[in-house]
Protein backbone atom coordinates (compact mmCIF):
# COMPACT_ATOMS: atom_id res chain seq x y z
CA UNK A 1 0.00 0.00 0.00
CA UNK A 2 1.42 3.36 -1.06
CA UNK A 3 1.62 6.73 0.57
CA UNK A 4 -1.28 9.12 1.12
CA UNK A 5 -0.83 12.70 -0.01
CA UNK A 6 -2.51 16.07 0.28
CA UNK A 7 -3.09 17.50 -3.20
CA UNK A 8 -5.10 20.60 -2.41
CA UNK A 9 -5.74 23.02 0.45
CA UNK A 10 -8.00 26.03 0.85
CA UNK A 11 -9.80 28.16 3.34
CA UNK A 12 -12.20 31.08 3.43
CA UNK A 13 -11.20 34.31 5.10
CA UNK A 14 -11.96 33.96 8.82
CA UNK A 15 -14.40 36.75 9.63
CA UNK A 16 -16.91 38.00 12.17
CA UNK A 17 -20.48 37.68 10.89
CA UNK A 18 -20.09 35.97 7.50
CA UNK A 19 -22.62 37.58 5.11
CA UNK A 20 -24.01 34.34 3.70
CA UNK A 21 -25.42 30.91 4.57
CA UNK A 22 -23.37 27.94 5.76
CA UNK A 23 -23.35 26.26 2.33
CA UNK A 24 -22.02 29.49 0.82
CA UNK A 25 -19.39 29.71 3.53
CA UNK A 26 -18.30 26.13 2.80
CA UNK A 27 -18.08 27.01 -0.91
CA UNK A 28 -15.42 29.66 -0.22
CA UNK A 29 -12.92 27.22 1.29
CA UNK A 30 -13.83 24.48 -1.19
CA UNK A 31 -13.33 26.79 -4.19
CA UNK A 32 -9.83 27.82 -3.12
CA UNK A 33 -8.94 24.17 -2.50
CA UNK A 34 -10.29 22.97 -5.86
CA UNK A 35 -8.42 25.72 -7.70
CA UNK A 36 -5.30 24.74 -5.77
CA UNK A 37 -5.72 21.05 -6.61
CA UNK A 38 -6.80 21.80 -10.20
CA UNK A 39 -9.16 18.81 -10.31
CA UNK A 40 -12.89 18.50 -10.97
CA UNK A 41 -15.61 17.37 -8.59
CA UNK A 42 -15.81 14.10 -10.61
CA UNK A 43 -12.31 13.31 -9.36
CA UNK A 44 -13.48 13.30 -5.73
CA UNK A 45 -14.82 9.96 -4.48
CA UNK A 46 -16.24 11.01 -1.11
CA UNK A 47 -16.55 14.02 1.18
CA UNK A 48 -16.33 14.35 4.95
CA UNK A 49 -18.03 17.40 6.47
CA UNK A 50 -16.46 18.45 9.78
CA UNK A 51 -18.08 20.79 12.29
CA UNK A 52 -19.54 21.17 15.76
CA UNK A 53 -23.27 20.78 15.07
CA UNK A 54 -24.51 22.79 18.04
CA UNK A 55 -23.83 25.96 16.03
CA UNK A 56 -25.91 24.85 13.03
CA UNK A 57 -29.60 25.31 12.43
CA UNK A 58 -29.36 22.90 9.48
CA UNK A 59 -29.67 19.30 10.57
CA UNK A 60 -27.11 16.99 8.95
CA UNK A 61 -25.31 19.57 6.85
CA UNK A 62 -23.28 16.94 4.93
CA UNK A 63 -25.98 16.23 2.33
CA UNK A 64 -26.72 19.92 1.84
CA UNK A 65 -23.05 20.74 1.28
CA UNK A 66 -22.37 17.78 -1.00
CA UNK A 67 -25.16 18.91 -3.32
CA UNK A 68 -24.12 22.57 -3.21
CA UNK A 69 -20.48 21.71 -3.95
CA UNK A 70 -21.28 19.28 -6.75
CA UNK A 71 -20.17 16.23 -4.77
CA UNK A 72 -23.29 14.09 -5.26
CA UNK A 73 -23.90 11.21 -5.82
CA UNK A 74 -20.64 10.36 -4.04
CA UNK A 75 -20.92 9.33 -0.37
CA UNK A 76 -20.75 12.09 2.23
CA UNK A 77 -21.02 12.13 6.01
CA UNK A 78 -20.68 14.38 9.00
CA UNK A 79 -17.83 14.11 11.52
CA UNK A 80 -17.52 15.82 14.89
CA UNK A 81 -14.81 15.99 17.52
CA UNK A 82 -15.36 19.60 18.63
CA UNK A 83 -12.48 21.91 17.68
CA UNK A 84 -10.40 19.06 16.22
CA UNK A 85 -13.14 17.88 13.84
CA UNK A 86 -11.25 18.51 10.61
CA UNK A 87 -8.03 16.88 11.87
CA UNK A 88 -10.14 13.86 12.74
CA UNK A 89 -11.51 14.28 9.20
CA UNK A 90 -7.96 14.05 7.82
CA UNK A 91 -7.38 10.89 9.87
CA UNK A 92 -10.60 9.37 8.54
CA UNK A 93 -9.82 10.38 4.94
CA UNK A 94 -6.37 8.79 5.31
CA UNK A 95 -7.91 5.49 6.34
CA UNK A 96 -10.52 5.58 3.54
CA UNK A 97 -7.75 6.12 0.99
CA UNK A 98 -5.19 3.79 2.58
CA UNK A 99 -7.74 0.99 2.66
CA UNK A 100 -8.29 1.34 -1.07
CA UNK A 101 -11.98 2.08 -0.62
CA UNK A 102 -11.55 5.53 -2.20
CA UNK A 103 -8.82 7.21 -4.26
CA UNK A 104 -9.56 10.87 -3.49
CA UNK A 105 -11.43 12.29 -0.47
CA UNK A 106 -12.33 15.91 0.38
CA UNK A 107 -12.26 16.99 4.04
CA UNK A 108 -14.43 20.08 4.43
CA UNK A 109 -14.48 21.93 7.74
CA UNK A 110 -16.70 24.84 8.60
CA UNK A 111 -18.29 26.82 11.40
CA UNK A 112 -20.60 29.76 11.24
CA UNK A 113 -20.50 30.73 14.89
CA UNK A 114 -22.69 33.74 14.11
CA UNK A 115 -25.44 31.40 12.82
CA UNK A 116 -26.95 31.57 16.30
CA UNK A 117 -27.43 34.64 18.51
CA UNK A 118 -24.78 35.53 21.05
CA UNK A 119 -27.23 34.63 23.85
CA UNK A 120 -27.70 31.17 22.30
CA UNK A 121 -23.95 30.92 21.91
CA UNK A 122 -23.44 31.85 25.58
CA UNK A 123 -25.93 29.19 26.56
CA UNK A 124 -24.10 26.57 24.49
CA UNK A 125 -20.81 27.69 26.02
CA UNK A 126 -22.19 26.69 29.40
CA UNK A 127 -22.84 23.21 28.07
CA UNK A 128 -19.34 22.75 26.66
CA UNK A 129 -18.30 20.52 29.54
CA UNK A 130 -19.79 17.60 31.49
CA UNK A 131 -23.37 18.92 31.58
CA UNK A 132 -24.44 16.63 34.42
CA UNK A 133 -21.68 17.36 36.92
CA UNK A 134 -19.70 20.46 35.92
CA UNK A 135 -21.83 22.83 33.84
CA UNK A 136 -24.25 23.39 36.80
CA UNK A 137 -21.34 25.22 38.52
CA UNK A 138 -21.22 27.79 35.70
CA UNK A 139 -18.16 26.58 33.78
CA UNK A 140 -16.72 28.07 30.58
CA UNK A 141 -13.92 27.08 28.22
CA UNK A 142 -11.64 29.98 29.29
CA UNK A 143 -12.07 29.05 32.96
CA UNK A 144 -11.01 25.44 32.36
CA UNK A 145 -7.91 26.48 30.43
CA UNK A 146 -7.33 29.07 33.17
CA UNK A 147 -7.19 26.20 35.67
CA UNK A 148 -4.47 24.58 33.56
CA UNK A 149 -2.67 27.94 33.44
CA UNK A 150 -2.88 28.28 37.24
CA UNK A 151 -1.55 24.75 37.76
CA UNK A 152 1.29 25.39 35.27
CA UNK A 153 2.18 28.62 37.08
CA UNK A 154 2.14 26.89 40.47
CA UNK A 155 4.31 24.00 39.27
CA UNK A 156 6.80 25.83 37.06
CA UNK A 157 6.72 29.53 37.93
CA UNK A 158 5.23 30.46 34.56
CA UNK A 159 3.77 33.98 34.68
CA UNK A 160 0.93 35.86 32.97
CA UNK A 161 3.69 37.91 31.29
CA UNK A 162 5.11 34.73 29.71
CA UNK A 163 1.67 33.97 28.30
CA UNK A 164 1.29 37.52 26.97
CA UNK A 165 4.42 36.97 24.86
CA UNK A 166 2.61 34.18 23.01
CA UNK A 167 -0.22 36.56 22.08
CA UNK A 168 2.27 39.19 20.92
CA UNK A 169 3.82 36.59 18.60
CA UNK A 170 0.42 35.50 17.24
CA UNK A 171 -0.53 39.10 16.48
CA UNK A 172 2.80 39.64 14.71
CA UNK A 173 1.72 37.10 12.10
CA UNK A 174 -2.02 37.81 12.20
CA UNK A 175 -1.15 41.22 10.79
CA UNK A 176 0.40 39.69 7.67
CA UNK A 177 -2.19 36.92 7.15
CA UNK A 178 -4.94 38.25 4.91
CA UNK A 179 -7.23 35.40 6.05
CA UNK A 180 -7.02 36.37 9.73
CA UNK A 181 -9.97 37.85 11.61
CA UNK A 182 -7.74 39.91 13.93
CA UNK A 183 -5.31 41.93 11.84
CA UNK A 184 -4.09 44.36 14.50
CA UNK A 185 -0.86 44.25 16.45
CA UNK A 186 -0.77 43.41 20.16
CA UNK A 187 2.01 44.76 22.36
CA UNK A 188 3.27 43.35 25.64
CA UNK A 189 2.43 46.69 27.30
CA UNK A 190 -1.29 46.33 26.44
CA UNK A 191 -1.56 43.50 28.96
CA UNK A 192 -0.74 45.88 31.83
CA UNK A 193 -2.63 48.89 30.41
CA UNK A 194 -6.07 49.17 32.07
CA UNK A 195 -7.21 51.20 29.05
CA UNK A 196 -6.52 48.25 26.72
CA UNK A 197 -9.19 45.55 26.41
CA UNK A 198 -6.32 43.00 26.25
CA UNK A 199 -5.74 43.50 29.99
CA UNK A 200 -9.33 42.79 31.07
CA UNK A 201 -9.67 39.69 33.24
CA UNK A 202 -11.80 36.86 31.81
CA UNK A 203 -11.12 33.93 34.13
CA UNK A 204 -8.08 34.35 36.35
CA UNK A 205 -5.23 34.19 35.46
CA UNK A 206 -6.34 34.55 31.80
CA UNK A 207 -7.11 37.95 30.29
CA UNK A 208 -8.88 38.96 27.09
CA UNK A 209 -5.53 38.97 25.28
CA UNK A 210 -5.01 35.32 26.22
CA UNK A 211 -8.17 34.19 24.42
CA UNK A 212 -8.68 33.37 20.75
CA UNK A 213 -11.07 35.20 18.46
CA UNK A 214 -14.38 33.57 17.51
CA UNK A 215 -14.91 33.60 13.77
CA UNK A 216 -16.92 32.22 10.87
CA UNK A 217 -14.88 30.26 8.39
CA UNK A 218 -14.41 27.17 6.24
CA UNK A 219 -11.50 25.04 5.14
CA UNK A 220 -10.89 22.20 2.73
CA UNK A 221 -8.17 19.58 2.33
CA UNK A 222 -8.09 17.04 -0.50
CA UNK A 223 -6.38 13.73 0.18
CA UNK A 224 -5.36 11.20 -2.49
CA UNK A 225 -3.57 7.89 -2.85
CA UNK A 226 0.03 7.94 -4.09
CA UNK A 227 -0.79 7.23 -7.72
CA UNK A 228 -3.47 9.92 -7.99
CA UNK A 229 -1.46 12.38 -5.91
CA UNK A 230 1.49 12.10 -8.29
CA UNK A 231 -0.77 12.31 -11.34
CA UNK A 232 -2.73 15.35 -10.13
CA UNK A 233 -0.16 17.32 -8.21
CA UNK A 234 3.34 18.67 -8.84
CA UNK A 235 4.10 19.11 -5.12
CA UNK A 236 2.08 16.61 -3.10
CA UNK A 237 2.59 16.81 0.65
CA UNK A 238 2.63 13.37 2.24
CA UNK A 239 0.91 12.34 5.44
CA UNK A 240 3.81 10.82 7.39
CA UNK A 241 2.30 10.29 10.82
CA UNK A 242 -1.07 10.51 12.54
CA UNK A 243 -1.92 10.33 16.24
CA UNK A 244 -5.18 10.68 18.13
CA UNK A 245 -6.28 10.29 21.75
CA UNK A 246 -9.09 11.09 24.18
CA UNK A 247 -9.50 11.50 27.93
CA UNK A 248 -12.17 12.06 30.59
CA UNK A 249 -14.39 15.04 29.86
CA UNK A 250 -14.61 15.93 33.55
CA UNK A 251 -11.54 17.11 35.43
CA UNK A 252 -11.77 14.57 38.31
CA UNK A 253 -11.14 11.86 35.70
CA UNK A 254 -7.75 13.36 34.84
CA UNK A 255 -4.33 13.30 36.50
CA UNK A 256 -2.33 15.93 34.61
CA UNK A 257 -3.14 19.65 34.90
CA UNK A 258 0.09 21.19 33.62
CA UNK A 259 -0.32 19.70 30.17
CA UNK A 260 -2.72 17.73 27.97
CA UNK A 261 -2.35 13.95 27.96
CA UNK A 262 -4.16 13.74 24.62
CA UNK A 263 -1.47 15.93 23.03
CA UNK A 264 1.35 13.87 24.55
CA UNK A 265 -0.21 10.61 23.39
CA UNK A 266 -1.24 11.79 19.92
CA UNK A 267 2.21 13.34 19.50
CA UNK A 268 4.03 10.14 20.47
CA UNK A 269 1.89 8.10 18.07
CA UNK A 270 2.47 10.51 15.20
CA UNK A 271 6.24 10.73 15.79
CA UNK A 272 6.48 6.94 15.94
CA UNK A 273 4.46 6.42 12.76
CA UNK A 274 6.48 9.06 10.90
CA UNK A 275 9.79 7.80 12.30
CA UNK A 276 10.81 11.28 13.40
CA UNK A 277 11.31 13.17 16.67
CA UNK A 278 10.44 16.67 17.84
CA UNK A 279 13.88 17.82 16.66
CA UNK A 280 12.97 16.97 13.07
CA UNK A 281 9.98 19.33 12.96
CA UNK A 282 10.75 22.45 10.91
CA UNK A 283 7.44 24.27 11.32
CA UNK A 284 4.37 23.65 13.50
CA UNK A 285 0.77 24.70 13.89
CA UNK A 286 -0.50 24.21 17.44
CA UNK A 287 -3.96 24.66 18.91
CA UNK A 288 -3.59 28.04 20.68
CA UNK A 289 -7.24 28.56 21.63
CA UNK A 290 -5.66 30.23 24.68
CA UNK A 291 -2.07 31.32 25.21
CA UNK A 292 -1.59 28.63 27.87
CA UNK A 293 -2.64 26.01 25.30
CA UNK A 294 0.33 26.95 23.07
CA UNK A 295 2.68 26.92 26.07
CA UNK A 296 1.52 23.41 27.00
CA UNK A 297 1.78 22.31 23.35
CA UNK A 298 5.51 23.25 23.30
CA UNK A 299 6.03 20.90 26.22
CA UNK A 300 3.58 18.12 25.27
CA UNK A 301 5.09 17.84 21.78
CA UNK A 302 8.67 17.83 23.05
CA UNK A 303 9.73 21.22 21.65
CA UNK A 304 10.58 22.08 25.27
CA UNK A 305 10.92 20.08 28.48
CA UNK A 306 7.97 20.30 30.93
CA UNK A 307 8.06 23.74 32.54
CA UNK A 308 10.49 25.15 30.00
CA UNK A 309 7.97 26.31 27.42
CA UNK A 310 8.37 29.85 28.69
CA UNK A 311 12.05 29.88 27.71
CA UNK A 312 11.09 29.03 24.14
CA UNK A 313 8.84 32.05 23.77
CA UNK A 314 11.12 34.38 25.75
CA UNK A 315 14.01 33.57 23.41
CA UNK A 316 11.69 33.91 20.38
CA UNK A 317 12.60 30.39 19.21
CA UNK A 318 8.98 29.93 18.05
CA UNK A 319 9.10 32.99 15.80
CA UNK A 320 9.55 32.55 12.05
CA UNK A 321 13.34 32.86 12.29
CA UNK A 322 13.63 30.65 15.39
CA UNK A 323 14.58 26.99 15.77
CA UNK A 324 10.96 25.80 15.84
CA UNK A 325 8.53 28.28 14.25
CA UNK A 326 5.02 27.87 15.69
CA UNK A 327 1.77 29.43 14.42
CA UNK A 328 3.43 31.84 12.06
CA UNK A 329 0.01 32.39 10.45
CA UNK A 330 -1.40 34.11 13.56
CA UNK A 331 -2.74 30.94 15.16
CA UNK A 332 -6.22 30.63 16.59
CA UNK A 333 -5.45 33.69 18.71
CA UNK A 334 -5.29 36.12 15.76
CA UNK A 335 -6.30 34.12 12.69
CA UNK A 336 -9.48 33.09 14.50
CA UNK A 337 -11.09 29.82 15.57
CA UNK A 338 -14.13 28.71 13.54
CA UNK A 339 -14.27 25.37 15.36
CA UNK A 340 -14.85 22.82 12.58
CA UNK A 341 -12.69 24.74 10.08
CA UNK A 342 -9.68 25.19 12.35
CA UNK A 343 -7.85 21.90 11.76
CA UNK A 344 -8.16 22.23 7.99
CA UNK A 345 -6.78 25.75 8.17
CA UNK A 346 -3.81 24.53 10.25
CA UNK A 347 -3.16 21.77 7.70
CA UNK A 348 -3.38 24.35 4.89
CA UNK A 349 -0.75 26.50 6.57
CA UNK A 350 1.67 23.59 6.93
CA UNK A 351 1.09 22.39 3.36
CA UNK A 352 1.77 25.89 2.00
CA UNK A 353 4.90 26.10 4.17
CA UNK A 354 6.21 22.74 2.91
CA UNK A 355 5.56 23.77 -0.69
CA UNK A 356 7.35 27.08 -0.12
CA UNK A 357 4.17 29.01 -0.92
CA UNK A 358 3.51 30.74 2.41
CA UNK A 359 4.50 34.20 1.18
CA UNK A 360 5.49 36.66 3.89
CA UNK A 361 4.94 33.96 6.51
CA UNK A 362 7.30 31.47 4.84
CA UNK A 363 9.89 29.88 7.12
CA UNK A 364 13.20 28.85 5.57
CA UNK A 365 13.01 25.64 3.55
CA UNK A 366 10.97 23.36 5.86
CA UNK A 367 10.83 19.64 5.09
CA UNK A 368 8.66 18.31 7.89
CA UNK A 369 5.72 20.08 9.53
CA UNK A 370 3.37 19.24 12.40
CA UNK A 371 -0.28 20.04 13.16
CA UNK A 372 -1.54 19.84 16.77
CA UNK A 373 -5.31 20.21 16.99
CA UNK A 374 -7.24 19.82 20.26
CA UNK A 375 -11.00 19.30 20.77
CA UNK A 376 -12.64 20.72 23.88
CA UNK A 377 -10.50 21.29 26.96
CA UNK A 378 -7.95 18.63 26.07
CA UNK A 379 -10.76 16.14 25.54
CA UNK A 380 -9.68 15.07 22.06
CA UNK A 381 -6.20 15.44 20.60
CA UNK A 382 -4.96 14.99 17.04
CA UNK A 383 -1.38 15.36 15.85
CA UNK A 384 -0.56 15.07 12.15
CA UNK A 385 2.96 15.09 10.70
CA UNK A 386 3.34 16.09 7.06
CA UNK A 387 6.38 16.03 4.78
CA UNK A 388 7.47 16.90 1.27
CA UNK B 1 -57.66 10.23 29.27
CA UNK B 2 -58.09 9.91 32.96
CA UNK B 3 -55.00 7.77 33.10
CA UNK B 4 -52.79 8.42 36.08
CA UNK B 5 -49.61 10.20 34.95
CA UNK B 6 -46.50 8.16 35.58
CA UNK B 7 -44.35 9.85 38.23
CA UNK B 8 -41.00 11.02 36.89
CA UNK B 9 -38.03 10.99 39.23
CA UNK B 10 -36.40 14.26 38.18
CA UNK B 11 -34.67 15.13 41.45
CA UNK B 12 -31.42 15.96 39.68
CA UNK B 13 -32.88 19.17 38.28
CA UNK B 14 -32.09 20.66 41.70
CA UNK B 15 -28.32 20.34 41.16
CA UNK B 16 -26.40 23.57 40.68
CA UNK B 17 -27.39 27.10 39.75
CA UNK B 18 -28.78 25.76 36.47
CA UNK B 19 -29.15 22.00 36.01
CA UNK B 20 -28.99 20.55 32.51
CA UNK B 21 -29.95 17.04 33.63
CA UNK B 22 -33.07 15.95 35.47
CA UNK B 23 -33.22 12.19 35.15
CA UNK B 24 -30.30 10.02 36.21
CA UNK B 25 -29.81 6.75 38.08
CA UNK B 26 -27.76 8.58 40.71
CA UNK B 27 -30.62 10.87 41.77
CA UNK B 28 -30.04 9.88 45.42
CA UNK B 29 -27.04 12.23 45.29
CA UNK B 30 -29.59 15.04 45.67
CA UNK B 31 -31.22 13.46 48.75
CA UNK B 32 -27.81 13.21 50.39
CA UNK B 33 -27.06 16.86 49.48
CA UNK B 34 -30.33 17.85 51.17
CA UNK B 35 -29.06 16.10 54.29
CA UNK B 36 -25.78 18.01 54.04
CA UNK B 37 -23.72 15.17 52.64
CA UNK B 38 -21.64 15.04 49.47
CA UNK B 39 -21.33 11.49 48.20
CA UNK B 40 -19.14 9.51 45.83
CA UNK B 41 -19.98 6.03 44.55
CA UNK B 42 -17.96 2.85 45.05
CA UNK B 43 -18.16 -0.36 43.05
CA UNK B 44 -18.95 -3.23 45.43
CA UNK B 45 -17.34 -5.71 43.04
CA UNK B 46 -13.92 -4.13 42.40
CA UNK B 47 -13.75 -1.33 44.97
CA UNK B 48 -13.18 1.50 42.47
CA UNK B 49 -14.34 4.84 43.85
CA UNK B 50 -16.00 7.25 41.44
CA UNK B 51 -16.42 10.98 41.64
CA UNK B 52 -18.56 12.23 40.07
CA UNK B 53 -20.71 9.32 41.23
CA UNK B 54 -21.95 6.88 38.63
CA UNK B 55 -24.45 4.05 38.34
CA UNK B 56 -22.25 1.64 36.41
CA UNK B 57 -18.70 0.22 36.64
CA UNK B 58 -16.92 -0.01 33.29
CA UNK B 59 -14.33 -2.33 34.78
CA UNK B 60 -16.76 -4.98 36.05
CA UNK B 61 -19.66 -4.20 33.71
CA UNK B 62 -21.89 -4.30 36.77
CA UNK B 63 -24.11 -1.75 38.47
CA UNK B 64 -23.44 -2.84 42.00
CA UNK B 65 -22.67 0.52 43.59
CA UNK B 66 -22.72 1.86 47.12
CA UNK B 67 -22.56 5.45 48.30
CA UNK B 68 -19.57 6.68 50.29
CA UNK B 69 -19.22 10.12 51.81
CA UNK B 70 -16.66 12.63 50.53
CA UNK B 71 -14.98 13.33 53.85
CA UNK B 72 -11.75 14.73 55.23
CA UNK B 73 -9.75 17.20 53.21
CA UNK B 74 -8.44 17.41 49.68
CA UNK B 75 -5.61 19.46 48.21
CA UNK B 76 -6.47 22.32 45.88
CA UNK B 77 -5.19 21.29 42.43
CA UNK B 78 -6.20 24.51 40.67
CA UNK B 79 -8.89 27.15 40.46
CA UNK B 80 -10.06 30.08 38.35
CA UNK B 81 -12.14 33.11 39.26
CA UNK B 82 -14.63 33.97 36.53
CA UNK B 83 -15.46 37.54 35.50
CA UNK B 84 -17.93 36.40 32.82
CA UNK B 85 -20.51 33.66 33.07
CA UNK B 86 -22.72 31.58 30.80
CA UNK B 87 -26.43 32.46 30.53
CA UNK B 88 -28.18 31.79 33.85
CA UNK B 89 -25.09 32.19 36.02
CA UNK B 90 -24.59 35.97 35.82
CA UNK B 91 -26.09 36.64 39.26
CA UNK B 92 -23.45 34.38 40.84
CA UNK B 93 -20.48 36.45 39.55
CA UNK B 94 -17.74 36.61 40.52
CA UNK B 95 -17.22 32.99 41.51
CA UNK B 96 -14.34 30.53 41.40
CA UNK B 97 -14.39 26.98 40.04
CA UNK B 98 -11.85 24.57 41.47
CA UNK B 99 -10.61 20.99 41.75
CA UNK B 100 -9.70 19.14 44.97
CA UNK B 101 -7.57 16.00 45.06
CA UNK B 102 -8.60 13.52 47.78
CA UNK B 103 -6.05 10.89 46.73
CA UNK B 104 -8.46 8.12 45.71
CA UNK B 105 -10.61 10.54 43.76
CA UNK B 106 -10.95 14.21 42.86
CA UNK B 107 -13.89 16.59 43.25
CA UNK B 108 -14.77 19.45 40.91
CA UNK B 109 -16.84 22.33 42.28
CA UNK B 110 -16.86 25.92 43.43
CA UNK B 111 -14.89 27.67 46.13
CA UNK B 112 -17.19 29.04 48.86
CA UNK B 113 -18.06 32.72 48.32
CA UNK B 114 -16.65 33.76 51.69
CA UNK B 115 -13.08 32.61 51.01
CA UNK B 116 -10.96 35.69 50.12
CA UNK B 117 -8.95 35.21 46.92
CA UNK B 118 -5.67 36.20 48.60
CA UNK B 119 -6.08 33.23 50.94
CA UNK B 120 -6.46 30.74 48.09
CA UNK B 121 -3.32 28.89 47.05
CA UNK B 122 -2.70 25.80 44.95
CA UNK B 123 -1.83 22.91 47.28
CA UNK B 124 -3.84 24.17 50.27
CA UNK B 125 -6.15 21.81 52.18
CA UNK B 126 -9.86 22.32 51.66
CA UNK B 127 -13.05 20.46 52.50
CA UNK B 128 -16.21 19.87 50.49
CA UNK B 129 -19.44 21.14 52.03
CA UNK B 130 -23.06 20.84 50.83
CA UNK B 131 -24.55 24.21 50.01
CA UNK B 132 -27.96 25.73 49.28
CA UNK B 133 -27.97 28.45 46.61
CA UNK B 134 -30.02 31.68 46.90
CA UNK B 135 -32.44 30.38 44.22
CA UNK B 136 -33.18 27.26 46.30
CA UNK B 137 -30.99 24.97 44.17
CA UNK B 138 -28.34 22.74 45.77
CA UNK B 139 -24.64 22.33 45.09
CA UNK B 140 -21.48 21.92 47.15
CA UNK B 141 -18.57 24.27 47.78
CA UNK B 142 -14.99 24.11 48.99
CA UNK B 143 -14.03 25.76 52.28
CA UNK B 144 -10.67 26.20 53.97
CA UNK B 145 -9.95 23.11 56.05
ZN1 LIG C 1 -16.17 -2.51 39.44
Amino acid sequence: MGKVGIIGVGQSAFVRGYPGSIRELAFDGFKECMQDAAITTKDIDASIICSAPEYDKQRSAAGVFAEYLGLVPQPTFYLESLCSSSSMGLRTAYSLVKSGLHDVVAVIGFQKMSEISSAESQERMGRGADIQWESPFGTMMPAYYAMYARAHMAAYGTTPDDLALIRVKAATYGQINEKAVYRKGVTFEMFSDPESPMSNPVASPLRVGDCCANADGSSCVIVANEEKAKAFCKKPVWILGLGAASTAVNLPGRDLFTGLTVAQQAGEQAYRMAGVTAKDIDVAEVHDCFTIAEMMAYENLGFAKPGEGKELIKSKETYKEGSIPVNVDGGLLSKGHPIGATGGSQIRTIVLQLRGEAGEMQVKDPEIGLVHNIGGVGLYGNVSILGR
Amino acid sequence: MGKKKKEVDDRFKKFGTVSFTSITKVNDFIDYLEKGKVMASKCKDCGLVFFPPRADCYQCLTSNMEWIEVSGTGKLVSYSKLEFAPVGFGDDLPYAIALLDYGDYKVFGRIADGVPEEEIAVGMDMKTVANELPNGQLNYVFQKA
